[in-house]
């Protein structure tokens, strides 16, 4: 293989890049041809996306930790930490509901004492919000009893509908200890509506939003729970 | 500090304040600007990325053909937010769940694409970094002065959540201005924004206008006084 003679090709490529290089000696000619002009254009985006690439690789790991961590904290303030000893994130079963567009999958984390479930959380989005749907992370016991409910994304109006988040106030533990036997369709509502639940003052249509997901949520719960408590 | 670099940050900062003087890249600052410390997360993030552009604009000025820099300056902008909301969110968690939303709407800061085209694309670097810095800061403050009365109308608190975005050695900035306020909403809403932006725009003007009438005071009394003495 060493026999054959690079030497010509050696040549021609370095005059090609000394033509190439002497171009960029008068800058002021290169702007104005319409070649160039494509070509730097092609090479800002070739650029712009190697480096995005590079930082998506860069990023990709420490995001996705970042996530879990997040569904971590919420877990543990949904599912008390001495009903179970296993790690809820890596134990999680896909349910797949037919929704209004397509379907629905909803990953539901298990919580197992000595490998018996004893609880379950999953994420359940709360629609008819102020504004836009609101997530909720909804922790159940194996009786479909509520043992903790947090927001965790919401957008509805600072100052009067955020107080569904936990450090703005405490109301979202109302839902403790419901469930839908205890707590029967027409009570699981505001009190504005005749139900169990406060509303604020000045908003009713958000916490009217998470009641009502809540409720929906344990009813989710109720229709899959022989393939959850397996 | 040289006269030149004294002058851009007189600029950036007040003569020439985005939001004060030129009155643009009002819709990230109208969004943001609930709280002073949403104001300085995307004042800051919006810094860094006229830094950036502005330096990697001014670098390559000489190869960027007048006809096609605006997509090519578009390109390179949504280049560098991308990485600033991807960097965020793996390495400034915090940050970004608060910001999140906002980050990716820095691309449509016409602020960015202004100080790129009209500034940076005829200038060395050092002073189009300087002036990318500058003009961030002068953005920075333009938030933060408005973010803080809204809050502090709004809510009654100054720089709440600081050490959820600087971290927890900032909790001492946390302050409640007002005990038990009741709140007044309309300052958190969107046309608070538009409301307070108004007063402080006047504001502005006014003082000019007397710092203007005091420098024209004292150029005559220089006169008169020379008069005399001659």
């Amino acid at each position: 293989m060493s026999s054959v003679n690079l030497e010509p090709l050696r040549d021609f490529a370095a005059t090609q890049w000394e033509k190439l290089v002497r171009q960029f000696d008068d800058l002021d000619a290169l702007r104005q041809r319409l070649d160039y002009q494509t070509y730097i254009l092609a090479a800002a985006g070739l650029v712009s996306s190697l480096l995005l690439g590079l930082a998506d690789f860069a990023t990709q790991g420490a995001i996705e930790a970042r996530r879990n961590e997040d569904i971590q904290v919420t877990l543990e303030q949904v599912v008390p930490n001495n009903l179970h000893d296993n790690v809820l994130v890596n134990d999680v079963k896909t349910i797949t509901e037919p929704a209004k567009s397509g379907t629905l999958t909803t990953p539901v984390y298990i919580a197992r004492q000595n490998g018996a479930v004893t609880g379950v959380a999953f994420k359940f989005i709360a629609n008819g919000g102020y504004s836009g749907p609101i997530v909720l992370m909804i922790g159940l016991d194996k009786e479909g009893t509520v043992l903790g409910v947090r927001v965790v994304a919401h957008a509805e109006t600072p100052g009067l509908g955020d107080k569904i988040e936990r450090n703005k106030s405490d109301w979202i533990e109302s839902f403790n200890t419901r469930s839908l036997d205890n707590t029967p369709a027409e009570r699981f509502k505001v009190k504005k509506d005749g139900g169990d639940f406060d509303q604020f003052a000045g908003a009713t249509i958000t916490p009217r939003a998470v009641v009502h997901g809540v409720e929906s949520g344990l009813q989710f719960f109720q229709r899959h729970r022989d393939e959850l408590l397996q | 500090m040289n006269e030149e670099f004294r002058k851009i940050t007189r600029d950036g900062l007040w003569d020439n304040n985005i939001v004060f003087s030129q009155s643009i890249a009002l819709c990230p600052l109208l969004a943001v600007t609930g709280t002073a410390v949403n104001g300085l997360g995307m004042g800051l993030a919006t810094t860094a990325v006229m830094v950036v552009c502005n330096a990697m604009v001014s670098k390559g000025r000489l190869l960027i053909p007048p006809e096609i820099r605006i997509p090519i300056f578009v390109v390179l902008i949504a280049m560098v937010v991308t990485l600033v909301d991807m960097v965020m969110n793996a390495w400034l968690h915090e940050m970004h769940k608060v910001l999140g939303l906002f980050i990716p709407l820095i691309v449509t800061n016409c602020a960015i694409l202004g100080r790129v085209e009209a500034y940076a694309s005829r200038q060395p670097v050092p002073a189009a970094a300087m002036d990318g810095l500058m003009m961030g800061l002068g953005f920075t403050l333009a938030l933060v002065v408005l973010g803080a009365t809204r809050e502090v109308l709004g809510a009654g608190t100054l720089f709440a959540n600081a050490s959820l975005l600087l971290g927890e050695s900032f909790a001492w900035m946390e302050t409640v201005l007002i005990e038990k306020y009741r709140g007044f909403l309309l300052m958190a809403l969107p046309p608070g924004g538009f409301l307070m932006l108004g007063f402080i725009l006047a504001g502005k003007k006014i003082l000019d206008r007397k710092l203007q009438a005091r420098s024209k005071a004292v150029s005559v009394n220089l006169t008169e006084s020379v008069q005399l003495e001659g």
